[in-house]
């Protein structure tokens, strides 16, 4: 159910790591919970984020959530297509990802839940 | 929202049915109601193409009887009852002195001296207790609370009258945009209104608490085929906020007035009185501070209920109800704003979260059904 490729956080994200560069999305759970996805507000190429941080937002036909960063880093990239199809993130949660950023350090991957713990959380 | 004070809500006798077909049910007004069942997008879709089903049964009914029972709705409701026919359903409000709103409703003439009140769900008991102690003084009339002997389903949308009618012998499209009639459907007892809360042509069926169940599944079956889906609170009120019909304790509550929420024309001017007349004929004459207007947001962003209405760097009113709706596709917003800036075209800003989100004020509905 949840991939085995990457990790995720307590407040739903997920973050699949190549190297020095990450991508983020939301998972399954998390689309099944918004509902419609009508619009993703998402950061500035550029932009420093701590782990943790609010990096954007989500919004559901009824409701609005806010998306967290897993992991310190620089946004270097924001998937434009979801401005036009927003809708994608609850046909295919775990591949449409939101913003690629620049690891600030690779190595520190504290506190994120790999799949099984992820699975657990949300059972 | 715990599943102790979640049990504690009301239960609709259709609540099995909701659990059976995979509902998301949430607390609503007192009641465990169904969200959704397939998603607000696709329900709501479901309904401005085919038709949809909605269980409504946590409406309040509250009627009114006796040999004055129309001087005391005409003392307790904005519009004019004496213009209903018996059979014929309308648009009111239930008004405070200083006519703001206790609730908005419909009134449906049964008979001659018997008045049938809808109310919604969060203002079944007080405003029950209000029409009570508010028709006390009028002469021969009794209100009684009667919302536990009836269910409400909602038949919604192009195909409404299709599903409904090859299971009566009530010549549905006989009755028109408003009117009522009786009969049995599937064999059950019921009333059969033209009105809806969607914008779109459909139905309302008043029936037994007890019969429900039974209506809701042969209603199921004759509509698969017209494509009929379950629909539940959240595409109503998508729908509504389309159609631009307020919500009450949303868009209109005791701190708004007839008038500023554009309902002028619920109000029966030529009524000698009734609850809020003196204050709404001073506000029609002196004019309106603010009014309620729809908003389409014209970057990127969805106004929410709550959020502020800025115009020059300053806050100047408030959304009431917002979202993107699924069939237009755009973002819109019932706001109040200042009376001076209500024409379409103005431009303002919502305060969405902090960030300014340019948006327009268009005029309403948002989306009318073709005809």
């Amino acid at each position: 159910m949840y991939p085995t490729d990457r990790l995720y956080t307590k407040d739903h994200e997920w973050i699949l790591i190549s190297g020095t560069t990450a991508r983020v999305g939301i998972t399954d759970y998390a689309q099944a919970q918004l509902g419609d996805v009508v619009y993703v507000e998402l950061p500035e190429v550029g932009r420093q984020l701590e782990q943790g941080t609010q990096f954007g937002s989500i919004e559901s036909v009824k409701a609005v959530s806010d998306l967290y960063c897993p992991l310190a880093g620089r946004v270097t990239e924001v998937n434009a297509a979801l401005a036009t199809a927003p809708e994608t993130v609850n046909a295919d949660p775990h591949g449409t990802w939101m913003m690629a950023i620049e690891l600030t350090d690779p190595a520190a991957a504290s506190g994120l839940l790999d799949s099984a713990a992820y699975a657990e959380l949300v059972k | 929202m715990t599943d102790a004070s979640a049990s504690a809500h009301r239960q609709t006798p259709l609540h099995g049915r909701h659990v059976a077909l995979g509902a998301k049910m949430v607390p609503f007004a007192g009641w465990q109601m169904p969200l959704q069942y397939a998603g607000i997008t696709e329900e709501h879709l479901a309904v401005r193409r085919a038709a949809g089903l909605f269980d409504v049964s946590h409406m309040g009914e509250i009627e009114v009887a006796g040999a004055d029972a129309l001087a005391a709705v005409q003392r307790i409701s904005t519009n004019d009852a004496g213009r209903l026919e018996v059979g014929q359903a309308q648009y009111s409000a239930l008004a405070t002195p200083e006519g703001t709103f206790v609730d908005d409703l419909l009134v449906y003439r049964l008979a001659g001296d018997h008045f049938m009140l809808v109310v919604n769900a969060a203002n079944i008991a007080a405003g029950f207790e209000w029409i009570r102690d508010h028709i006390a003084g009028v002469g021969d009339a009794v209100a009684v609370n009667t919302s536990s002997r009836y269910a409400l389903i909602a038949v919604q949308g192009p195909r409404a009258l299709d599903v409904v009618q090859p299971l009566t012998d009530v010549d549905l499209a006989a009755i028109r945009y408003y009117r009522f009639a009786t009969g049995e459907v599937s064999g059950i007892r019921a009333t059969v209104s033209r009105t809806g809360y969607t914008g779109e042509d459909g139905l309302e069926l008043f029936v037994a608490p007890q019969t429900a169940d039974r209506l809701w599944t042969a209603l199921m079956s004759a509509g698969r085929h017209h494509g009929l889906q379950p629909a539940g609170l959240g595409a109503r009120d998508t729908l509504r906020l389309e159609a631009a019909m307020r919500l009450s304790g949303q868009d209109i509550d005791g701190t708004t007035t007839v008038l500023e929420a554009g309902l002028g024309w619920i109000v029966g001017w030529d009524k000698p009185d009734f609850i809020g007349r003196d204050a709404l004929v001073r506000q029609r004459e002196a004019g309106v501070d603010r009014k309620l207007v729809g908003l389409e947001m014209t970057g990127p962003g969805i106004a929410r209920h709550g959020y502020e209405v800025h115009a020059g760097g300053e806050r100047v009113g408030r959304v009431t109800s917002g979202t993107r709706t699924p069939f237009l596709e755009k973002a819109v917003a019932l706001a109040y704003v200042p009376a001076a800036g209500a024409a379409p075209g103005t431009e303002y800003e919502v305060d969405a979260r902090g960030r300014r989100v340019p948006a327009r004020v268009v005029p309403l509905p948002f989306y009318k059904r073709p005809r």
